[in-house]
């Protein structure tokens, strides 16, 4: 949108990337192990992490660029129903609260990597721990697309890119960010996010503080004005749809949808790899538990950025005056709100927290590959150096993915992307959850399950259009058979959910082999001192 | 090591369900919290209800790691 450069925007923003950069590459150094070319050391940052480390790493990992850009951006240009966020970013807490110590007790007695590994240790089933590995690299690659799309919102209003003419000029920038993200994760694993956390989240947190007070007392009128222009520009119908674009307040079918997206987006959201990485990185069971409140703050910091939408409505920008592309709501509102220094600073924040999550996503995919493709079907003598290689190389891959995705696809609608992975991962709910409490459910029931979710919450979600879109217009849809509409992953879940115990029933009946189980109930409760952290005790059945 | 005993349903895991519990229905009871009035510094309900839900969530969830390491020291177990 801008043509020129704003150059102390910019300079301020390489500050901070050649800082953590420097930092992320002197992370190998942090808390070196002796055996560095090791799964638990590359890929789990030697499962140490305490309460205050994991604090940062888990709320830098959590809370991406997305958190900055999509959701105000949902507000921006949809109003009330793109709050869902926040009730999504409460529960989750309770929810982990209940099962993620059972996952980390029975992780640490087996030694188990990823959540895949798991599957496989609890069903038996190489296939089903196949399915849920090839859905969370599905499922995370967008959501590290999603990430660079919050960089490049900063670069346009920046003016770096969007006004160079070849592909090439445009995207330099993002190219450069994302070659030096890949060299770091590639030689300092797990710790390189985790020490850039630190300096994320200072930044995010200065930010937001700043903004929340400064803001409303620039804007006449405060918070009472702030709601009342949204509420007006929101309810005021599009010349070209004759609709409002929405409401402070849910209109009553927008209710469950609401309901269904904080739901379902707050169970999908530690099955996704790369959060289920920042739990098993803990040195302690509790670690997790006893931190669940600390990180709520996170989850108010959230609800606090997503008002930020309304600021910027409330400052007089429209979806037009934003060149179509509400996702530049905040970085917009920075730029012309914010003496430059700040809103570089604004920028620096967005950009490394992008590359944090980033270089944990991208960890995590690649250990899911390694873990249970590499040597669960390729090489299963594989030794524990050779498997660190592989992750590392494939960190690079996933990361090339990821650009290629982004720099091929409609940027505007990052949400979506982000929100069809929560589709997929959803739909891993029942092998690991249900796993961790009962052996109840076979494996190839929750095969069967997992497929069926998977293809109808493909398929729907494909189908959705909107006015800017053929497909993937949309996060909800109709419940089958009803005229109530609601978060697609959710209704997915439940389809998923009743052809497990439908399948089930028919695989008892049958004496279907159930498969072994390596686990054992007290595995589910142990602590750290208990069995001691082994790096990898005896290899899982086949 | 995790070796338990002791009833099942004690005070401790009752009020330690309820702080766990009490987080989904204050958010997914929508029609509670869907309307502008009262504003608070000129918030709608909606927004600095939920907010307020989000400090209050923090607060339930230290009260339910409390309640439980208190049962669990009361097992001898952990």
């Amino acid at each position: 949108m801008n043509t020129h450069v704003n150059q102390t925007e910019l300079w301020i923003v390489i500050f901070f990337f050649v800082l953590v950069s420097g930092l992320g590459f002197a992370a190998a150094r942090w808390r070196r192990a002796s055996d560095f070319m090791h799964l638990d050391q590359w890929g789990l940052g030697g499962r140490s992490f305490g309460g205050f480390v994991t604090w940062f790493l888990l709320g830098g990992d959590l809370y991406t660029a997305y958190t900055f850009i999509a959701v105000p951006a949902a507000l921006f240009a949809g109003g009330a129903l793109g709050f869902f966020a926040v009730p999504y970013t409460i529960i989750v807490w309770p929810l982990i609260f209940v099962f993620l110590p059972r996952l980390w007790s029975v992780s640490h007695r087996h030694g188990y990597v990823t959540p895949a590994d798991f599957v496989r240790g609890r069903h038996g089933s190489k296939s089903l721990s196949l399915a849920v590995a090839v859905t969370g690299i599905v499922a995370t690659m967008p959501y590290i697309a999603l990430q660079l799309v919050g960089i490049q919102a900063c670069l346009d209003v920046i003016g770096l890119s969007g006004s160079g003419s070849g592909w090439l000029s445009k995207d330099l920038p993002l190219f450069i960010a994302f070659a030096v993200l890949a060299a770091f994760t590639y030689s300092s694993g797990l710790r390189a996010p985790a020490l850039i956390a630190f300096i994320k989240d200072t930044l995010v947190y200065l930010v937001v503080i700043v903004a929340v007070i400064y803001i409303p007392t620039k804007i006449a009128g405060g918070w009472g004005h702030i709601f009342d222009a949204s509420q007006k520009k929101l309810t005021t119908p599009n010349p070209v749809t004759h609709k409002p674009a929405g409401s402070i307040t849910l209109s009553h079918p927008n209710v469950m949808p609401y309901a269904s997206l904080a739901l379902g987006s707050a169970m999908a959201l530690f099955m996704y790899p790369h959060a289920q990485v920042g739990v098993l990185a803990t040195r302690a069971r509790g670690t997790v538990r006893r931190n669940i409140s600390a990180l709520a703050a996170y989850s108010l910091m959230l609800g606090l950025i997503a008002l930020l939408g309304y600021m910027a409505i409330a400052e007089g920008f429209t979806t037009k005056s934003l060149g179509g592309n509400p996702q530049l709501a905040v970085p917009a509102l920075f730029n012309k709100v914010f003496p430059s220094w700040f809103a570089g600073v604004g920028y620096a924040a967005i950009t490394i927290g992008a590359l944090v999550p980033a270089a944990i996503m991208s960890i995590a995919a690649a250990n899911l590959f390694t873990r249970n493709i590499w040597v669960d079907f390729i090489r299963p003598d594989s030794s524990p150096h050779e498997q660190t290689r592989v992750s590392q190389l494939v960190s690079l891959l996933v990361k090339a993915g990821a650009l290629v995705f982004v720099l091929s696809l409609d940027r505007t609608s990052a949400i979506n992307f982000q929100l069809l992975g929560g589709v997929l991962i959803l739909q891993t709910f029942p092998a690991i959850v249900f796993g961790l409490y009962t052996r109840y459910f076979h494996r190839w029931a929750l095969l069967a399950g997992w497929a069926v979710g998977i293809v109808w919450g493909s398929v729907t979600a494909w189908n959705q259009s909107s006015p800017t879109q053929h497909h993937f217009g949309s996060q909800v849809a109709y419940i089958p058979f009803t005229g109530t509409k609601a978060y697609i992953a959710m209704t997915a879940f439940v389809l998923n959910a009743i052809v497990v115990l439908l399948v089930n029933f028919v695989l008892k009946a049958v004496k279907a082999p159930a498969g072994i189980d390596e686990t054992s109930p007290a595995d589910y409760l142990a602590e750290a001192d208990e069995s001691g952290v082994q790096p990898l005790p005896e290899p899982a059945a086949p | 090591m995790s070796e338990r005993s002791g009833p099942v349903v004690t005070p401790a895991r009752v009020g330690a369900a309820v702080c766990v519990i009490a987080p989904f229905v204050a958010t997914l009871w929508i029609s509670s919290y869907n309307k502008i009035s009262p504003k608070l510094g000129g918030m709608p309900f909606f927004y600095w209800w939920q907010l307020l839900w989000v400090i209050l969530t923090g607060v339930l969830m230290v009260a339910a790691y409390f309640l439980v390491k208190y049962d669990q020291g009361k097992r001898g177990g952990e």
